[in-house]
């Protein structure tokens, strides 16, 4: 029997938290939780505990992608064998997990990104953003040779491979998106993409808010064509 | 160069040389950082001492005056300890990570060796 480890990343979510971990447990009874409570300033992490889910809580707010590594390095370290990320404030649908996993369980993909453009999805995104959504997934596609339509998704299922691949600090924690895809390809991952339901934005702090997008396109562009540089096989 | 404007100079480039000396060995500043201080106030403490030095280097350069290579000289060691501080603090930001990340594994383990211990307490 596959260990499987659901981690959640979180940042003030004390009030999605709950209806996350009550539907995540619904879906897959079997699956560990971990919360990874990234500095949060509300009462995240005692919620948490509250609903009996194992927390691990930063010292101070790091950022989306260190959250995620905090993740990663836990499940290196318990052993497990399988890992899905779904976000804490509840635009990913839990039920949509098993569809994500099937590719790793099958052993035909080390890695599987949830793609929010299916017909079901209520998501919807702003112009800009759609733009910046469409150049990357051009940009990515051609890079890894494979069609992938959400390279900017947070809903991800992967393996012990990848897991430990991501405990590296050559993990980009500065936004994990296309360039993380792209260095998984040149590190000779297996990437699928299956469709995931996504809800529209439930009001809360977006992590691209202000003049973050200009930069996170600037990093993105740096970051790919770095990536590109370096030879970081895992095999 | 007049005599004055030499001593001048001279004097500055021991006082950097001197102070740089005096902070490392109160243990303010760390080796690794006052090697370009050192090699600067050095560099410039010849470069005054041999006039003809900075005249040639001048040549060398391209530039019209001497005091030109010396302003060039301090932006280009301005520039170096800025890229060795963007360096440092790139290393120090991911080290700080992991430590984070460490802290909050560790903390996770106490609490599941403190519960593991109350359950066998209750148990006999």
């Amino acid at each position: 029997m596959k260990r499987l480890l659901i981690l959640i990343p979180a940042f003030n979510e004390e009030k999605s938290l709950p209806r996350v971990v009550t539907d995540v447990r619904r879906t897959m009874p079997d699956a560990d939780l971990l919360v990874v409570n990234d500095g949060s300033r509300d009462a995240t992490a005692s919620v948490a505990r509250e609903l009996g889910v194992a927390v691990l809580s930063h010292p101070w707010n790091m950022g989306y992608g260190v959250a995620l590594q905090t993740g990663y390095k836990y499940a290196h370290a318990q052993g497990y064998d399988l890992l899905v990320q779904i976000d804490g404030d509840g635009q990913h649908d839990p039920s949509s997990m098993a569809d994500l996993l099937e590719p790793v369980v099958k052993d035909e993909a080390d890695f599987v990104i949830g793609s929010r453009f299916h017909s079901s999805s209520t998501y919807r995104p702003s112009l800009a953003r759609k733009l910046g959504m469409l150049l990357f997934r051009k940009l990515v596609s051609a890079l890894v040779g494979q069609r992938l339509t959400d390279t900017t998704s947070g809903f991800q299922a992967c393996n012990a491979r990848v897991i430990s691949y991501l405990t590296r600090d050559s993990f980009p924690c500065d936004y994990p998106d296309a360039d993380l895809l792209i260095l998984l390809h040149r590190a000779g991952f297996r990437i699928a993409e299956r469709s995931v339901r996504m809800f529209a934005d439930n009001g809360g702090q977006s992590m691209h808010s202000g003049l973050k997008p200009l930069y996170y396109v600037f990093k993105m562009f740096l970051s790919i064509g770095v990536t590109l540089l370096r030879s970081d096989r895992y095999r | 160069m007049t005599d004055n404007q030499q001593a001048f100079a001279l004097i500055v480039c021991a006082i950097v040389f001197g102070v740089t000396i005096e902070m490392v060995r109160t243990r303010r500043l760390r080796e690794e950082y006052s090697v370009l201080w050192l090699l600067t106030s050095c560099a410039m403490f010849f470069l005054v001492l041999r006039y003809e030095w900075l005249l040639g280097l001048t040549r060398l350069v391209g530039a019209v005056l001497p005091t030109t290579t010396v302003f060039l000289g301090a932006l280009v060691f301005l520039l170096l300890i800025v890229i060795q501080f963007s360096m440092k603090l790139s290393r120090m930001t991911d080290q700080i990570k992991n430590l984070a990340q460490q802290n909050a594994l560790l903390q996770r383990e106490i609490e599941v060796l403190k519960q593991d211990g109350k359950e066998q307490e209750q148990g006999t």
